[in-house]
């Protein structure tokens, strides 16, 4: 199956959020695709705030069966939240667990103005009611696969589609 | 081949008990982990929900202020319930075993048990003993180990020097009754610090120490020489008494950390101490606060290193 290029999908997501950014736009991105994707937004929509990087590790609704899983990476939100209209960036949305655990992490820096979550790609399979304000693509994944966003050396983006017990 | 205590049969820490047989890539997860952690304790909001609905209690056989509280710190910010024994009035005394006392708390659906005592190897024994869902984390145990503390040390060194590779670290005092100096010689020497020097009169220094992959210094100029890292030691009162050393001032003279000895480091080197400190006996109050100082920051970095441990083992 072929799968959209990722770099067209950031080039339509700018085009998209660039008449809304506002100077109480802030930007989330969610480690680890979701951290790579803010990186690339975040500078061509100009955005005055700097860029926020989250990792859901301690938020994730799954510790009691899964634990701890290796080298969390350390949030970083460096500006106030409060007021905030914040754009909320990951790869890939699927059940809706990590949106649900990243929002939770948000209201522990304060009182956001608003939410928006934007997403390179949409592969439905929700499971808590959740949407995405802002989608580059729909994608249909086959039971057993897991869709991913790819960073090469040079800094390209691209998704890719593999089995879920290959890691 | 006997397992190691603390890990679980995928090798994932289960219990922390001591740094020594510790793989490195466990403790780098922990340093990792904790660096983490210490982004949350900056928030306005210091709290995360991973340990909600977990019971954790600290055991303490032995007088503590800073590790209890530190641990207490800790557990709350993972958003468990904790629940403080002071055993030096409760059923102990009246002659309960360590083993009752412990089973009684699982009974109260305990998950994690905090234990200080003051025999060598009393939390490993707890660790046999209990539930597979529950987990022992060794908050200094005699003279044999002290994990969290040394973890922290590391955590500190690493904060401040970025990596061990180069690293030369002088540990300065009472070595032969310090659980925390054996903790942090095993878990400097497993990261690859590349020389870990003690310094201490004969009398302090255990038999054999070089056995643990350090260099001995009896003179303490010399031992300073070029160091990157200084950890002091507390010197325990009591060993006055016990003919190991003369006097407190002989000992401030040979064994003191002063401006003048510190010189002779690096001049970016850390000065580290695990409290509490006795001012004039083994370190000048002019270095305790002067800008080599990383003591404070020690304290602070031990709430996440702590919080790290227990939700990598209430985890696996």
């Amino acid at each position: 199956m072929k799968l959209p290029d990722a770099e067209k999908l950031c080039e339509q997501l700018v085009a998209e959020l660039k008449p809304l950014i506002g100077p109480k736009s802030a930007m989330v991105g969610l480690y680890t695709g979701g951290a790579w994707l803010a990186e690339r937004l975040h500078p061509l929509l100009a955005m005055q705030t700097p860029l926020g990087l989250m990792d859901i590790a301690f938020y994730r609704d799954d510790y009691a069966a899964r634990g701890l899983k290796h080298d969390p990476k350390r949030t970083k939100i460096p500006f106030d939240v409060n007021g905030r209209e914040l754009l909320l960036v990951d790869d890939v949305l699927y059940s809706g667990r990590t949106v649900r655990a990243a929002m939770n992490e948000l209201f522990d820096y304060g009182r956001p103005a608003s939410i928006s979550l934007v997403v390179l790609a949409d592969r439905g399979g929700r499971q808590l009611p959740i949407c995405a304000q802002y989608v580059g693509a729909k994608v249909e994944v086959p039971a057993g696969m897991r869709l991913t966003l790819k960073r090469a050396d040079n800094g390209k983006l691209a998704l890719s589609m593999e089995s879920e017990r290959a890691t | 081949m006997q397992r190691n205590p603390q890990l679980n049969e995928k090798g994932e820490l289960q219990h922390l008990l001591s740094t020594e047989g510790l793989p490195r890539e466990i403790l780098l997860q922990i340093l990792d982990t904790a660096e983490s952690f210490a982004g949350v304790t900056e928030r306005e909001v210091k709290k995360v929900p991973l340990l909600r609905g977990k019971s954790v209690f600290n055991l303490f056989f032995e007088p503590s202020t800073r590790t209890r509280t530190t641990f207490e710190i800790a557990a709350k910010r993972l958003s468990a319930d904790v629940i403080n024994l002071n055993i030096t009035v409760s059923s102990a005394t009246k002659g309960e075993s360590l083993l009752d006392t412990v089973a009684n708390l699982s009974a109260m659906q305990a998950d994690i048990f905090i234990v200080r005592h003051e025999s060598s190897g009393a939390p490993f024994l707890i660790a046999r003993h209990v539930k597979p869902h529950e987990h022992v984390i060794n908050a200094g145990d005699g003279r044999h180990a002290h994990p969290t503390q040394g973890l922290l040390d590391l955590f500190t060194i690493r904060h401040y020097k970025k990596d061990f590779s180069r690293l030369t670290v002088a540990i300065v005092g009472d070595i032969l009754h310090s659980r925390v100096a054996r903790s942090l010689i095993h878990g400097l020497t497993t990261l690859g610090a590349p020389e870990v020097r003690v310094i201490g009169p004969q009398t302090l220094l255990p038999a054999g120490v070089e056995a643990l992959g350090v260099r001995v210094f009896h003179d303490m100029r010399a031992g300073l020489a070029d160091c990157d890292v200084v950890v002091m030691l507390r010197l325990q009162s009591e060993r006055m008494r016990g003919a190991l050393l003369p006097s407190a001032q002989e000992y401030f003279k040979h064994y003191g950390l002063t401006a003048d000895k510190l010189a002779l480091a690096k001049r970016d080197a850390i000065v580290m101490h695990p409290g509490p400190m006795n001012r004039g006996v083994e370190i000048d109050s002019s270095v305790a606060d002067g800008p080599h100082s990383v003591i404070l920051p020690q304290v602070t970095f031990g709430i996440a290193v702590r919080m790290a441990v227990m939700s990598i083992v209430a985890g696996n």
